[in-house]
């Protein structure tokens, strides 16, 4: 108590100014605090199988809206019967992401390795089926969280390799190489995402012959890699030439190939440097995958706000229950990615200065 | 939908530019179009599912439950035509459709039917190579206001304040009507029709207006539902009615005639419930809809049991607009223009004879 009485003196009430600042915050966190918790817990609606609990209570939020639709949510409508699949998927990512992310397992390239080699061939195969027995899911069934995953993961994985071979590329010696990797980075980044989309399910349909159709799903997963490689090339682009040329000098001096100074050499340094822009890239990409809305694919968020026109849940706090909602599952696996890059800055920090 | 209506018009037109240019370019490419001797009902045939384009959620026309099964009077009507076309209401793929991509769709045969609350206008019909079949609900721009000002009529409203949706023809379509009839008024826009309705909800604006059936829906939104009423009048029409591509008159007639059986089947008071006693009436007209007598089936290239399969699967027109619009749902609309001819409504269909 002591203690404690000294440190606030200390800290929070030294000076005239420092009390009234002090005051004024302990002020506005628990008037804030007191709004969330009473629209969150005190008055909210918590049971109930249609909106008639949510109206009666008008200043709280409707959870019994995210409970019955929880379903929904995460799978879309992959069938009931073969959701099994899609938490095999779920299980396994997690598993194999903790796996990497805790360290202290010995075999830790090989399951790098496997998680961006067999785990994307198994994903797609449990989750579309039409082999091993699996029953056959189109993808204009899937939905929800899955959706949101499997368009962020696709994303992520793909414009990682492609971003880093478009940033040699672009700094390449030959003319042809250098030529092609700067269209192409200025031409992904130059047209907004939403505008790929759209042209990939508006205008895609009528080049094709009539009946023959795309996966919408697919034209989406392509659209948003080539995308995210525009500007994943960028930002390592930015790491490979804050390498001194010394570098570059000195792997060549050891008589090593091009592709050898840059993987053993140059590589490792840049992408150490990238790394918070790499995962600022995959956050943007993450939470880019909503506007997938527009080509009549229901992600996370598009699911949600698809329900609010249930109209037996058509109530006032049922929207703004369903953003806060899905405000906090991308919070969570936003933060989720950022939390993993510091420790993976931590842990790569040649000069130490990263802590 | 008023505000709805973007410029689909450029896009499609450049699209139709393009693909014709590509042919042109590539005559190679034009060897893999299929024949195009094979129409659409030979297509779901051959295919087993039908794909309907629908709202990508709209309550009453094509909503989701809690399983996500979709419900409403245009979902209806996809199922009514699969079961017409494959005896199974289940054998259907309903593709959400955004207002900006409905018309390409169906150009582009992502789709076989567009049962999406799309309002019938001269310029689609005859510029957008679509076909509408029918207005299976008549809409009409209209106004919710609260009950204790004590406005009966639009006509009441000079001098009022008016919420509305920015940008939309909904806003045109007031100052037009306030202006013709020499009435005042003063029109809050909002970007999007929640802050309309929230603004409207707060006192902000004496009246809130949109298309009828929306103000039922947006009504749920509202703190009091009770304490607000819909004027039954409207200042425009909007004839919501499905489509199909020009150029395939079968498949038209195939959907045309289904929305008609629904029709005949409530006026002659043929339902879901009651259609096996209904089979032994001597009514010939309920005879040839249920085809114990003649090959109206036969003549559309379906069956002649095409009607039972889809009054018994679905439902007569009655029993579809109050399962989802009226007073079996939640919206609570009143038949008004969409009853039948016989009680003073404009759905009227054509005899099967």
């Amino acid at each position: 108590m002591q203690q404690i009485i000294k440190w606030s003196r200390k800290n929070l009430f030294a000076t005239r100014m420092n009390t009234l600042l002090s005051l004024v915050s302990l002020w506005l966190i628990y008037v804030t605090i007191d709004g969330v918790a009473s629209w969150a817990f005190i008055n909210a609606s918590f049971l109930g199988a249609d909106k008639a609990s949510c109206i009666a209570n008008p200043h709280g939020a409707c959870w019994p809206f995210v409970t019955a639709k929880l379903n929904q949510f995460i799978y879309g409508n992959y069938p009931a019967g073969e959701q099994w699949r899609v938490n095999i998927v779920f299980a396994l990512g997690a598993l194999g992401l903790g796996l990497l992310m805790t360290g202290c397992i010995s075999f830790k390239k090989q399951l790098a390795v496997l998680m961006l080699t067999a785990y994307p061939v198994l994903t797609f195969i449990l989750l579309s089926g039409g082999l091993l027995g699996l029953s056959y899911v189109e993808t204009n069934q899937w939905g929800g969280l899955l959706v949101t995953l499997v368009i962020a993961v696709t994303g992520i994985v793909v414009s990682l390799p492609l971003g880093i071979l478009l940033a040699l590329g672009r700094r390449s010696e030959l003319p042809i190489i250098r030529m092609m990797s700067v269209v192409f980075i200025e031409f992904w980044r130059g047209v907004p995402l939403i505008t790929v989309l759209f042209m990939a399910s508006v205008m895609l349909p009528l080049f094709l012959p009539e009946g023959m159709n795309f996966d919408a799903l697919l034209r989406c997963l392509i659209g948003v890699s080539l995308f995210a490689s525009a500007y994943m090339a960028e930002v390592i682009r930015g790491g490979l030439q804050a390498i001194p040329k010394g570098q570059y000098e000195a792997g060549k001096s050891i008589g090593l190939s091009y592709w050898k100074s840059m993987r053993l050499i140059i590589l490792p340094q840049a992408l150490v440097i990238s790394i918070p822009g790499i995962v600022n890239t995959f956050i943007g990409l993450f939470k880019d995958t909503t506007l997938v809305m527009i080509v009549g694919i229901f992600d996370l968020l598009g699911i949600i706000s698809f329900h609010f026109t249930d109209p037996n849940w058509t109530s006032p706090q049922v929207p703004i229950t369903g953003f806060v909602f899905a405000g906090l599952v991308f919070w969570v696996f936003c933060f989720a990615m950022s939390y993993y890059s510091k420790s993976v800055e931590r842990r790569f920090s040649v000069t130490g200065e990263n802590k | 939908m008023n505000f709805l209506k973007w410029p689909t018009i450029e896009f499609s037109k450049a699209g139709l530019l393009f693909t014709i240019v590509t042919f042109l370019l590539f005559p190679a490419l034009s060897n893999v179009m299929p024949a195009k001797a094979e129409g659409t009902l030979e297509l779901i045939k051959k295919r087993n599912v039908l794909t309907c384009g629908v709202t990508q959620g709209l309550p009453g026309f094509s909503a989701p439950d809690d399983k996500g099964r979709w419900h409403g009077i245009d979902a209806d009507f996809c199922r009514a035509v699969a079961v017409a076309v494959l005896g199974d209401a289940d054998a259907i793929k309903f593709v959400p459709l955004s207002a900006k991509v409905r018309f390409t769709a169906l150009q582009s045969g992502e789709i076989d039917l567009l049962a999406r609350n799309t309002t019938w206008t001269m310029h689609r019909d005859t510029a957008l190579g679509i076909q509408f079949i029918g207005a299976n609900y008549y809409d009409g721009q209209g106004f919710i206001v609260k009950k204790d000002i004590g406005v009966t009529s639009v006509r009441e409203l000079d001098g009022a304040s008016i919420c509305a949706n920015a940008g939309t023809t909904t806003e045109l379509n007031v100052a037009d009507y306030f202006r013709s009839n020499g009435m005042e008024y003063d029109i809050s826009s909002f970007e999007k029709s929640e802050e309309a309705v929230a603004a409207y909800d707060a006192g902000r604006c004496d009246a809130y207006t949109t298309d009828q059936s929306g103000l039922y829906a947006q009504r749920q939104r509202l703190v009091d539902p009770d304490a607000h009423i819909v004027l039954n009048e409207v200042i425009s029409k909007e004839p919501l009615s499905p489509a199909v591509r020009q150029g395939d008159d079968v498949w038209a007639d195939i959907v045309r005639w289904v929305h008609y059986a629904m029709l005949n089947a409530e006026e002659l008071g043929v339902n879901s419930q009651n259609i096996d006693s209904m089979k032994a009436s001597p009514n010939p007209s309920i005879r040839r809809l249920l085809g114990v007598e003649g090959s109206f089936g036969e003549s559309l290239g379906l069956d002649n049991d095409w009607a039972t399969r889809v009054i018994l699967k679905v439902g007569n027109y009655g029993e579809s607009f109050d399962r989802n619009l009226g007073a079996g749902s939640e919206l609570k609309i009143e038949r008004g223009l969409n009853a039948l001819w016989t009680q003073g409504g404009l759905q009227f269909a054509p005899p099967i004879r």
